[in-house]
């Protein structure tokens, strides 16, 4: 194990992004770190600064192209309360729920088929050309099909609320700039039988492996950590455009409940650290050691007291019997999660199209002017915090963002380390196979690396194996 | 006053003494590409978008007036290319960012860009000014980033306002579009100016704070049909 080789595959994984893995190994062949490292860098809350309020949910949605929306409602939410604007009018609000739903739909179905589906149909060990969308595609035409109309369902709602698939205009300070025309609720709903039961369908497939495969989950990147999520204000539903924060310890413990979204920053502390452009947060009570947390789609059942839709709420309960009710902590559950929350969208979708406030015309509301805005919500991936300042000139002075992968960057990098070391540690080369398990365990978190730090060009995943003297044995780019 | 006829592209235009090349097509409902010539205000001549040829010259239509018997070539591939250069230049001169810019939809210099082809700005390099954003006006402001020195707003506010609120400075590649004070809060502009209708500004350089982004993708100008169009369709009536 002393001669150093690079072993490249191509094409790129799948995951969203720009990253790196470094496992370091000590005398004997044991991994003694591995590191998940963003190597590119974001910028985007430096050169927003100076930009006038309004342009700000047009430009930073531009961080990401996968879902896009929920930076463009993100940053509208904190532009409404600069504008002193606490309450939209309603068909605003749901103009925008239903651009939500239909974003988190189509992101969810995007990773669990397109991206994550061929490690678990194929198994982590398949052959690296069959680990892709179009062996599923081949070998199960009909999911592959579904697969491909589900997402276009989402994307169809997103066009009919924002203008257009991708990077669209729909929310604007204080409301919404279009309501629903009949004709195209009536287009929407004449396929929401399909999506129901296609998504349920899924569920029943994700739950499945799960389930058969339950010495693998429960074994694979499982570990306690601290969970937080947005949960409904009042009854802490599941609510994945508004509410409070929650924080529950590994055990279910509350942490913090009901944090006004306002005040994250009290709660909220992130750090820096030499390696990674993307930041470390953690709660500022438990310190870094301690108060490092988990965000996304289990994050989310893990966090809320119920959902509010029941066929999504009889799966969360299943979920959570499946870890006799305490959180569950193993990393490939996002799966069952996941699609948990594709059957969520679907019916809060079926609701709102039924809903007349959809083809009202109060669409904005205008209150009174503030200097600081702070908008939060439950993006595909996890939580997503948009802060910000503006000046009496209506020009943006400061800018923060945490998006969902840099809250979970310490749960991924422990993913990395648990599969490394359960994997790669003693092993004199790194094989295909072990790789991607690495992977896999990168991949279930859905991170969106892009949106962590704005990768520029081509978006290798690179996975490089140090030995005690630090020189580079090994190293695969795939 | 007496008239007589030309053609433009073969089509016989009828048309009256003193009328440029553009008054005598758009009246016969022939679409003359132009930027800096807006309706209501003095032909200036400066963006070139509007050349032709007559009479083997490349000319402004927009200044240029029209002459009996004279022939003018206006959507042949040579003249549209010269058009399309031009088009070209501007997007390379300014920072013209259309995907996250409140005038896309609504722009002129991005719809002529669609009219003439342009697929992408890239045959000469970007400039790339630093030019910063004046947002001290309590209702409009100035990202001269997207300016084009059309001169629209020079002539509006002079010639309808009344106020000369804003004007040229510099010479020849640095020549761009000021405003008669330290900044747009120290000029007597108003948010009523003809000078800041929508209509006047062609890009989104003059903007009028707290509207961007409220017309719906499918209901802006130009989401209707390409530039040009309202002319056309006067043909076709």
């Amino acid at each position: 194990m002393t001669e150093s080789r690079l072993i490249e595959i191509s094409p790129l994984t799948r995951v969203e992004g720009h990253g790196k893995v470094t496992i370091h190994l000590d005398a004997d062949g044991y991994v003694d770190e591995a590191r998940l490292h963003i190597v590119e860098f974001r910028g985007f809350e430096r050169f927003i600064r100076g930009r006038l309020l309004w342009e700000v949910p047009v430009i930073v949605q531009r961080l990401c192209g996968i879902c896009p929306v929920s930076h463009h409602l993100a940053a509208a939410k904190a532009m409404d309360m600069i504008c002193g604007v606490d309450q939209l009018p309603p068909t605003a609000e749901k103009m925008r729920r239903l651009m939500h739903y239909g974003q988190v739909m189509q992101s969810h179905v995007l990773h669990f088929f397109h991206l994550a589906a061929p490690d678990l149909l194929f198994g982590f060990g398949a052959p690296a050309e069959k680990r892709n969308i179009f062996e599923v595609l081949q070998q199960q035409p009909e999911l592959g099909r579904r697969a491909i109309l589900m997402r276009k369902f989402g994307q169809d709602i997103i066009e009919a609320t924002a203008g257009k698939k991708i990077h669209g205009t729909g929310a604007i300070p204080g409301g919404i700039n279009k309501n629903l025309p009949l004709e195209t609720r009536d287009a929407l709903l004449a396929q929401i039988g399909d999506m129901e039961q296609w998504a349920q369908d899924a569920l029943a497939l994700a739950r499945g492996y799960t389930l058969d495969n339950a010495d693998l989950v429960q074994g694979f990147a499982a570990f306690p950590s601290n969970y937080m999520s947005m949960v409904r204000d009042g009854d802490g539903a599941l609510d994945l455009y508004d509410g409070n924060l929650r924080a529950l310890s590994a055990d279910g413990d509350l942490i913090f409940d009901h944090l006004d979204t306002r005040r994250y920053h009290e709660a909220l502390v992130e750090d820096v650290r030499s390696w990674s452009y993307m930041k470390f947060p953690f709660i500022k009570d438990l310190g870094p050691d301690h108060g490092w947390y988990r965000v996304g789609p289990l994050a989310r059942m893990n966090t809320a007291s119920f959902i509010d839709t029941p066929l999504a709420d009889a799966a969360r309960s299943e979920l959570m019997d499946f870890s006799h009710g305490l959180p569950q902590h193993a990393t490939l559950a996002n799966h069952w999660a996941r699609m948990i929350e594709v059957l969520h969208c679907v019916e809060k979708i079926r609701e709102l199209l039924h809903d007349p406030d959809l083809q009202g015309s109060d669409l904005r509301a205008t209150g009174k002017r503030r200097q600081e805005g702070i908008g939060v919500l439950e993006a595909p991936r996890g939580n997503l915090i948009h802060h910000y300042q503006v000046d009496e000139n209506d020009q943006v002075t400061y800018c923060n963002l945490i998006v969902s992968t840099t809250h979970n960057n310490e749960g991924m990098n422990r993913a990395v380390k648990d599969v490394a070391m359960q994997y790669i540690s003693g092993q004199p080369q790194i094989s295909e196979a072990m790789l991607n398990h690495v992977e896999v365990a990168i991949r279930a978190y859905d991170p969106c690396l892009s949106c962590a730090t704005h990768a520029l060009g081509q978006m290798p995943l690179q996975v490089e194996l140090f030995g005690p003297d630090g020189a580079l044995l090994d190293r695969k780019a795939t | 006053m007496t008239g007589f006829t030309f053609t433009i592209d073969g089509v016989e235009v009828a048309a009256k003494d003193g009328q440029t090349i553009m008054e005598a097509a758009d009246a016969a409902g022939i679409y003359i590409p132009r930027l800096c010539d807006h309706e209501g205000l003095r032909h200036q001549g400066a963006c070139r978008v509007c050349t032709v040829k007559a009479g083997g010259r490349s000319v402004a239509a927009c200044t240029q007036p029209a002459a009996p018997d004279q022939a003018v070539e206006n959507e042949t591939p040579h003249v549209t290319k010269l058009r399309r250069d031009l088009v070209e230049m501007l997007f390379h001169e300014g920072n013209h960012l259309c995907p996250i810019c409140e005038a896309s939809g609504n722009c002129e210099l991005q719809a002529m860009a669609y009219r003439l082809d342009m697929t992408q700005p890239t045959r000469f390099p970007y400039l790339e000014p630093c030019r910063p954003l004046d947002a001290s006006h309590p209702d409009i402001a100035l990202d001269t980033n997207r300016c084009i020195t059309c001169g629209r707003c020079i002539r509006a506010s002079e010639e309808v306002d009344g106020k000369g609120v804003f004007g040229y400075v510099g010479r020849g590649i640095h020549r761009r579009v000021a405003v008669n004070g330290a900044d747009l809060a120290d000029t007597n502009a108003a948010i009523t100016d003809f000078a800041i209708s929508k209509e006047v500004c062609p890009v989104g350089c003059i903007i009028r704070k707290g509207e961007g982004f409220a017309i719906p993708i499918g209901e802006r100008e130009f989401d209707k049909g390409l530039i040009g169009h309202e002319i056309e369709e006067k043909k076709r009536d």
